[in-house]
């Protein structure tokens, strides 16, 4: 390559990328836009071609099809070492015969910078273990490793840094404390960040902006809260926190609402939170939105009567309930136990209600089950 | 009581077997490097005469043989070393299912007879094999230039029968590498010589000692290669030893050689892997 990529910047374009392995589609006419300086994530089951999509982006796999552009230059077939993309690897992937100094320094040293040592130490600093610098890798800990790994990535100041799950390997507490300094860590050095996981919580935690990629295509890409509280499909509903998805009919117009009939119970919703195509629907109500009363207790908004409490778990911050309707689904009620009041019995008759702005509403045709088996934490992306 | 005993009582087989056959014959050997023959005594017979001198005699008498066993040694270990990185490295990174396949193909030689091997190549490489006609038609070797009996095929057939020992080592140790941190350093802007120099050869350093090790000094020994496919002019300290003992029954200058030679390689080993130790050799 004649062209000098290693200084490109801007947004990453990726333009219909397809991968293919044999027969096997791993990513599918996928287009995305990264925008500079952003948090993004990218979110999906293991085999979704989340981690694909970041080795094309890193230069270790070619796409099939499509190309890739870093601002205007287009890094489609540039090679890794060409491109100014920096990895965080899953399993940290540090150099074993390296200490951890040589580790970090070892970017540096490929492009000829000068001030090694200031530089390394800087970062050193950043990750707050400036006292390992001359341990080799097998005698840090997993999290000390893993801020090695960042910290050998970031030290180049790369126009990108991709992390591929780069938490998976810690254990939950240290998990949690590591989300929250990578994102200050983001923040501090203005990078663009785009972090590859299965863990939504993980993702909605740190990211700005969440593609949820299912079957090699990218099912919806927002704002974590606009992935939550206006999922467009059943599988964004289902494998982003929990979501009740009732079948129903849409039976009229209410101005800004929609009034459809769900198993003879008539209830609203907004207009713009309606993704379907015909009358045809799932309702959707994320558990929490869900209150429950008594049969002769009066509520607003839209009500579900003729409930029945077949479960009831106490988790402390809430009490997760089991509600049987006359149709026979059971749907599932998160209450909040902050108002000093007991909780329901096993076989109350119960009424449910709900705001009707935390409604939405999917395609009928959808597989209400889509996402919803996935257990993420029992998946291991190889 | 007991339980510490127990292991040194497992060891006692080994220990006995080594005293035996190990270290009996290197006092017995100690013992003859340094007797004189018997005056007026039959062929063979040899009495203790502490005669150290018999030391400098033999090393001078045959210290062409002691270097061209080194050079040959060098020679053919660099030559498995570069038939065998690359094998190894494909074997570990690229054989996908076929990974045991290919290692057992690499030791398959040995299901067959050293000996029978090594003639096997004085037939390829001589003159009614294919090699040597089809190098002189493409003008290679001149049609008066033969192969067998020459430097060149004792190299090679050293090189040949070596190369399993350098391959099966330089394969354990290429193989435990993670293929991850040779992306990480394609990722950290090394081009692939830069990752193979700064990543891959650094961690496949112990395959590359046990390699060379394992061939050079066999090969420096080695007197079968030399017996088979050199003549008098490629004669090895191997062949020296051999036929001092075997042949002219010169009991002591056969000893005396083989703890020369014993010597030189023990050296020539501690520098080396003093050096390997550091990363003076990367």
């Amino acid at each position: 390559m004649s062209f000098d990529a290693s200084s490109a910047r801007g947004d990453l374009i990726l333009t219909r990328i397809t991968k293919e392995y044999g027969d096997f589609k791993a990513v599918d006419d996928l287009s995305l836009t990264i925008p500079k300086g952003s948090f993004f994530a990218l979110l999906g089951p293991s085999g979704c071609g989340k981690t694909t999509t970041l080795r094309m982006i890193a230069g270790l796999e070619e796409p099939t099809v499509g190309s890739i552009h870093l601002g205007q230059t287009d890094i489609t077939t540039t090679k890794p070492y060409q491109r100014p993309i920096n990895t965080v690897f899953q399993n940290y992937a540090l150099f074993p015969h390296l200490t951890i100094f040589e580790n970090i320094a070892f970017g540096l040293r490929r492009r000829g910078i000068k001030d090694v040592d200031a530089e390394v130490n800087k970062v050193l600093n950043l990750v707050e273990l400036p006292h390992l610098a001359g341990r080799k890798p097998t005698q840090l800990s997993g999290g000390q490793q893993q801020r090695i790994a960042l910290a050998r990535a970031i030290v180049n100041r790369p126009a990108l840094l991709l992390l591929d799950e780069p938490l998976g390997a810690l254990d939950l507490k240290l998990r949690r404390q590591m989300q929250i300094e990578l994102k200050w860590i983001q923040k501090e050095v203005g990078l663009t960040f785009v972090h590859v996981t299965h863990d939504q919580e993980e993702a909605m935690t740190m990211a700005d902006t969440i593609a949820v990629m299912n079957e090699g295509k990218i099912e919806q890409m927002g704002s974590p809260a606009d992935l939550y509280d206006d999922p467009e499909t059943a599988f964004v509903a289902n494998f982003l926190g929990q979501s009740n998805l009732i079948k129903g009919t849409i039976s009229g117009n209410d101005g800004d609402s929609l009034i459809a009939d769900v198993f003879g119970q008539k209830i609203s919703l907004p207009k713009n939170r309606s993704h379907a195509v015909d009358n045809s629907i799932y309702v959707g109500i994320r558990p929490e939105k869900f209150r429950i009363s008594l049969l002769n207790t009066p509520v607003n908004g839209n009500v579900l009567s003729g409930g029945r409490i077949e479960d009831v778990s106490y988790i402390g911050v809430s009490t997760q309930y089991q509600v049987e309707m006359p149709w026979g689904q059971e749907l599932i009620v998160f209450e909040q136990n902050d108002d000093g009041v007991a909780p329901f019995n096993k076989g109350d008759a119960v009424n449910i209600s709900w705001a009707p702005v935390f409604t939405f509403a999917l395609r009928g045709d959808e597989d209400v089950t889509a996402g919803s088996e996935v257990n993420p934490e029992d998946l291991d992306e190889e | 009581m007991g339980k510490i005993r127990t292991p040194y009582l497992l060891l006692l087989p080994g220990f006995g077997f080594l005293f035996v056959f190990f270290i009996l014959p290197i006092l017995n050997l100690a013992q003859t490097s340094t007797q004189t023959p018997v005056g007026g005594g039959d062929t063979g017979q040899y009495e203790q005469t502490f005669r150290f001198q018999n030391y400098i005699d033999a090393f001078v008498e045959n210290k062409e043989q002691f270097g061209r066993s080194f050079v040959y040694a060098l020679i053919a270990t660099l030559l498995a070393l570069a038939i065998s990185y690359p094998l190894a490295y494909a074997i570990a990174f690229k054989s996908g299912k076929y990974k045991n396949f290919f290692l057992v193909l690499v030791v398959a030689p040995f299901f067959t007879s050293f000996l029978l091997r090594t003639v096997a190549w004085k037939q390829i490489l001589g003159e009614e094999g294919f090699v040597v006609p089809t190098l002189r038609n493409i003008g290679i070797i001149s049609d008066s230039t033969t192969l067998t009996s020459t430097a060149f095929a004792v190299v090679m057939g050293m090189t040949y029968n070596f190369l399993p020992f350098m391959t099966l080592p330089l394969f354990a140790s290429i193989d435990r590498i993670d293929p991850r941190t040779l992306e990480a350093s394609g990722d950290l802007y090394a081009n692939g010589f830069t990752t193979f120099r700064k990543v891959t050869l650094p961690l496949s350093m112990p395959g590359v000692v046990a390699g060379t090790l394992l061939t050079f000094i066999p090969a420096a020994g080695d007197y079968v290669n030399a017996a088979i496919l050199g003549s008098p002019n490629t004669k090895m300290i191997g062949n020296v030893i051999e036929s001092r003992y075997f042949k002219i029954v010169d009991y002591p200058t056969a000893a005396a050689l083989s703890f020369t030679l014993m010597a030189a390689i023990l050296i020539l080993v501690t520098v080396y892997i003093r050096k390997a130790g550091t990363e003076e050799l990367v």
